[in-house]
């Protein structure tokens, strides 16, 4: 299966790709797969019971990256995809995932990925997923992710997670469970404009002694759009836990920010803060004194919130 | 050149009309350094944010260069050449001083470009570039990386209000070298909004402000003696060290 130009597009939008990576690669473009390409250490291998992939890394793989964008752009098409990260011990790797749409007609689109990562005793892993639809069709795109954790002894995962725009309604749950000295760095950006849906579930269980975790969203909602943030932190153990919500409302949006937390040990420190608001008139103001104009102020306050 | 005829603005204080100031006339030559001081709430302040276009005159002129600015926006000025350096300076989540100073200048600055303002404030670029313009900076920090967007915009005529505000003795003492430096370095009009004698120490002229009119013009020597008349009545001018 070959790649059009707005499939390009999209790969350069969801994974920062111009061409072909380098490394370990699988493309899928409407639930089939275009291209793949395994490394030394990193071994992809089809599921036989289901529709997804196996990714097996091995211990010690050490700066490697992994890329697994998936583009939707047939009519109707709603592809379900598991993908599983088996990361061996001491590993150091980079993934990048992402789901582009590009919706041309009336018919609903989406993906839905259902991400399940094992990782081990001391590894390190940087996940990147960018969410982005397109086109000029009708039709809903649906983006509903799921992302499973499981964060070995002295393990370390940071996860950025941006859903940029065109995306009609997303639904992301991410759960993640966390041992001894492990440590889970969550960054969600997202921004919904015209009548666009967008709710995240973050549930972290901090299990092992001195693990740790901070959940950071910021967003900003448009227009009539609508977001719902949940972020449940349950700290098991002697650990720290922090959570943050950040959010810009403007016009007729709707924002819901609901972190909640529960501790099961007195060893256990967590700290929650939600913040919604609408743009401070003084920073346009600021902007505006810079020979910038009251939309122009909006876009770059937006564009750094966002960053 | 910058000409204030006639400015009046007032505000309604619960069903009272509350003038906060009365009828200015003042003339603001290119090249020179005003300093606009006076008792808290005398109106200098108002009068800065009125030149910038963020308040409205209740009447009155407001001529830049020749050109009629009393209805142009806060944009429309800054795009003639004038800039304002808050009082306390805003904060941004995510805009990183480098971002600012593009920002300022219009175009995308390089790393070299910005450490040349940064220098000028007396930071060290390389600690500030890529910092946020948040509250992880102090006070001192946020009203250098301040200056610096103005002096990036290289403008006509900038106003600082009150630059002194919240910062602290040190910070307050390279600022007054950040200035005498922008001075001699920058052709261009200055207003300052400021109680410090040490500001006023560096001007070409002080403008004395009191109960919304101007009460002096001239030199710190020549307005001295009745601006210590005017502070003694409201309040002591603000000491240092």
């Amino acid at each position: 299966m070959e790649l059009n130009n707005i499939d390009k597009e999209l790969l350069k939008t969801i994974a920062d790709l111009h061409e072909i990576p380098e490394g370990a690669y699988n493309i899928r473009k409407d639930g089939k797969l275009v291209s793949r390409n395994v490394s030394a250490n990193i071994d992809i291998v089809s599921k036989t019971d289901k529709p997804g992939i196996n990714i097996f890394i091995k211990d010690g793989t050490i700066n490697e990256s992994l890329h697994i964008p998936v583009i939707v752009s047939e009519a109707g098409l709603k592809d379900l995809v598991y993908n599983d990260f088996y990361v061996g011990k001491n590993c150091d790797v980079t993934i990048v995932a992402g789901c582009g749409i590009a919706c041309g007609s009336s018919e609903d689109e989406g993906h839905d990925g259902v991400h399940s990562f094992f990782i081990e005793e001391g590894s390190k892993v940087h996940y990147i997923e960018k969410h982005y639809a397109n086109g000029d069709g009708t039709g809903s795109r649906i983006l509903n992710p799921v992302t499973k954790i499981e964060l070995g002894k002295n393990s370390y995962m940071k996860m950025d997670t941006v859903q940029i725009g065109g995306v009609t309604s997303s639904k992301r749950d991410t759960n993640a469970e966390l041992d001894d000295g492990a440590k889970l760095e969550i960054n969600e950006k997202i921004m919904t404009d015209g009548n666009e849906y967008a709710e995240t579930n973050f549930n972290v269980d901090l299990n092992g002694k001195d693990c740790s975790t901070h959940v950071v969203s910021r967003a900003v909602a448009k227009n009539e759009s609508n977001q719902i943030f949940k972020s449940i932190i349950n700290g098991n153990n002697k650990c720290f836990g922090h959570t943050e919500c950040d959010a810009i409302i403007m016009d007729n949006a709707h924002i819901v920010a609901k972190p909640e937390l529960t501790a099961a040990s007195t060893e256990a420190s967590l700290i929650h803060e939600a913040a919604i608001g609408k743009i401070a008139g003084e920073q346009i103001v600021k902007l505006q004194t810079l020979g910038l104009t009251e939309t122009e102020a909006e876009n770059e306050i937006i564009k750094g919130f966002l960053r | 050149m910058l000409e204030l005829r006639d400015i009046c603005f007032s505000v309604n204080d619960n069903g009272k009309v509350k003038q906060i100031l009365k009828n200015i006339n003042l003339t603001i030559d290119d090249d020179k350094f005003f300093v606009i001081t006076g008792p808290n709430g005398s109106g200098k302040s108002t009068l800065a944010k009125i030149i910038m276009g963020i308040n409205k005159p209740t009447s009155g002129k407001i001529i830049f260069n020749g050109t009629d600015i009393t209805d142009l926006s806060i944009t429309e000025r800054a795009k003639l050449g004038i800039s304002f350096a808050f009082q306390q300076p805003v904060k941004f989540k995510g805009i990183t001083v480098k971002q600012m100073i593009s920002l300022a200048t219009g175009s995308e600055v390089s790393v070299g470009e910005a450490c040349k303002f940064l220098s000028d404030v007396g930071l060290c670029a390389r600690d500030y570039i890529d910092r946020e313009i948040d509250g992880s900076l102090s006070g001192g920090e946020l009203k250098r990386i301040e200056i610096a967007t103005i002096v990036a915009r290289a403008s006509k005529l900038t106003i600082f209000d009150e630059p002194e505000a919240g910062i602290d003795l040190w910070s307050f003492n390279s600022l007054i070298k950040t200035f005498k430096n922008l001075k001699n370095k920058y052709k261009c009009g200055f207003i300052i909004i400021s109680h410090q004698e040490r500001i006023l120490d560096i001007s070409d002229s002080v403008i004395i402000l009191s109960n919304g009119e101007i009460k002096e013009i001239g030199s710190k020597e020549k307005v001295f003696s009745r601006l210590s008349e005017i502070y003694s009545s409201c309040t002591k001018l603000v000491e240092e060290e």
